[in-house]
């Protein structure tokens, strides 16, 4: 019989998280952007089966990087968190800030109760009637929440790309001007060379928020390629277009969001 | 402490269930959700004084399927209800309609709706029409034990089968049996005046508008001889729910193009109370 070792909590815990944040580090990055008519949901993805953007409800999504069966089971189990709080009560009481908070718990445990933590990034966006109102939630392999708005990018390149996000990134661009930015964002993953980046290498979604009851809609195929053609050549004068879209709104940005609804 | 316990249920049941049907899932984490209340005994008595609702009719298209249903609750002798919804979207190409008690029927509506719903976004693909049908048959046979107490409803299941290109329509029974009808079909109290009606008005490979005007005919001949069916109510404005379902997905008809079906069919029966007449032999212009 051996003895076991004493490890420090303190020790326990940087272990996990170092070892999460490897295995999060080794895969692709995604970015979720706000855009006038909703939220754009991008990463990079050559299979066209294995998702890692999805639909949990009516005016909410899913996106993650990290292990494949580990995020698979968060996105299912938010779709019968969602489902469930729809059916018990009203489909207007599922939100994101919910869903956020029972996958912050979820994996919380995770990360302190089991012996290998989820190694998984995730962000949960939910699309309201108007931008300002819009909720984007990303949560760690330990159960941190971080309220985002405007932009947010996960995995082990978050950082990097989301100072490039930050440079490109404009309250109510266009779907063209925000695909454009974040495929910017993407690029910078690539340790300086430029990433040439294809329909075929894209998962792109969003969350429209023109539709009634689903708003979740893939872009594939011909839809995806004519936006990346208006993309590329905005991709260009990205920094121009930003600062002429915000010399435009800077008249109208402090009276257009909508008053707060009462709580 | 309760709540909290049975909140550490439910999520475990979120992380590790193996289903992706969604009453499979209730029926495990929740069994307390599911519709019509199993286990509990219910008063004779009690349930003629529920809402029940009436008639519903469904005929298949030239490239799709209509489903139109009247819009009275009666419990008893008495109305319960005028303007109650009994036809209801399942999915995008798919809609079903509810006779019996009230109650009962639209929660089963609404779990096969999500049950629909649950599928798609676990799988990341819509069931066949065949399997959706299936599906509400056992939802509906799950009531079976409510049924025996009086607690009776049916639905009936209308589609557009993306594969075949054709509208489809299926009925079923209290005991989960399901049955694929042909051409047009009629469930509720006055289903036998709308079917008697469908049989002389229908036409095979009729157009859509003149699918939606057989069925508003024969809610109006179903009203016409039965209490329980609620004709169109012009004073009120309170006509027929009429869908279809086609290639372009589930359409409900706007109450304007409702109207106008029903203001045309009373304009009519003005003259004919009865209705069009159909003819006495197959070719009537041979004769004249």
């Amino acid at each position: 019989m051996t003895m076991p070792f004493y490890v420090s909590p303190e020790q326990a815990m940087k272990d996990k998280a170092d070892y999460a944040r490897k295995g999060i580090a080794r895969g692709r990055s995604g970015v979720v952007i706000q855009y006038d008519a909703g939220i754009l949901f991008v990463a990079p993805n050559p299979s066209r089966a294995l998702h890692k953007i999805s639909e949990i409800y009516d005016r909410i999504a899913f996106a993650a990087v990290g292990r494949y069966n580990e995020y698979e089971i968060l996105r299912k189990a938010g779709v019968r968190y969602a489902d469930m709080t729809g059916y018990q009560y009203d489909r207007q009481d599922v939100t994101a800030r919910g869903l956020a908070n029972w996958y912050a718990q979820t994996l919380g445990t995770i990360f302190t109760d089991s012996p290998k933590p989820f190694e998984v990034e995730i962000v949960v966006a939910e699309v309201a009637e108007a931008p300002a109102e819009d909720q984007i939630y990303r949560i760690t392999f330990d159960g941190s929440v971080n309220d985002e708005h405007g932009y947010v990018a996960m995995g082990g390149q978050a950082e990097a790309i989301a100072t490039v996000l930050k440079e490109h990134y404009a309250d109510n661009m266009t779907l063209s001007g925000a695909l454009a930015a974040a495929i910017a964002g993407l690029a910078a993953q690539a340790n300086g060379d430029r990433m040439e980046i294809t329909a075929a290498q894209l998962e792109v979604a969003v969350l429209d928020r023109s539709r009634d009851h689903r708003t979740f809609r893939r872009l594939t195929g011909a839809r995806l390629e004519s936006l990346l053609a208006e993309a590329a050549p905005a991709k260009n004068e990205a920094s121009k277009g930003r600062k002429a879209a915000a010399d435009a709104e800077s008249g109208d940005s402090t009276d257009s969001p909508k008053p707060e609804k009462a709580d | 402490m309760g709540s909290d316990s049975h909140a550490r249920l439910m999520s475990a049941a979120y992380l590790s269930a193996r289903t992706s049907s969604f009453s499979e899932l209730l029926t495990a984490a929740a069994p307390e959700l599911l519709p019509g209340a199993p286990g509990l005994t219910v008063p004779t008595g009690v349930v003629a004084d529920l809402p029940h609702g009436t008639t519903i009719v469904a005929a298949a298209f030239n490239g799709g399927v209509v489903m139109a249903g009247d819009r009275r609750a009666t419990s008893g002798n008495m109305i319960s209800q005028r303007d109650i919804e009994k036809v209801f979207r399942s999915d995008e190409y798919s809609c079903v309609g509810i006779a019996g008690v009230a109650g009962i029927g639209v929660d089963m509506v609404r779990l096969f709706q999500v049950e629909l719903e649950h599928y798609e976004k676990l799988e990341g693909r819509a069931l066949s029409l065949e399997g959706k049908a299936n599906r509400l048959a056992g939802i509906v046979r799950a009531n079976l034990g409510g049924a025996m107490q009086g607690l009776v409803f049916v639905p009936i299941f209308a589609g557009y089968d993306t594969d075949e290109g054709v509208g489809r329509i299926f009925s079923y029974d209290v005991a989960g049996g399901r049955y694929e009808e042909q051409r047009f079909y009629s469930i509720g109290s006055g289903s036998v005046f709308a079917r008697g009606a469908l049989k002389k008005l229908y036409s095979d490979g009729m157009e859509a508008s003149e699918a939606v005007l057989a069925c508003m005919q024969a809610l109006y001949d179903a009203a016409d001889d039965d209490s329980a069916t609620g004709g169109p109510d012009m004073t009120r404005r309170i006509y027929p729910i009429v869908a279809t379902v086609t290639a372009d997905g589930y359409r409900r008809l706007t109450e304007e193009e409702a109207g106008a079906a029903a203001q045309s069919v009373v304009d009519e029966r003005m003259s004919q109370p009865d209705g069009p007449p159909s003819a006495l032999r197959r070719e009537p212009r041979a004769i004249e």
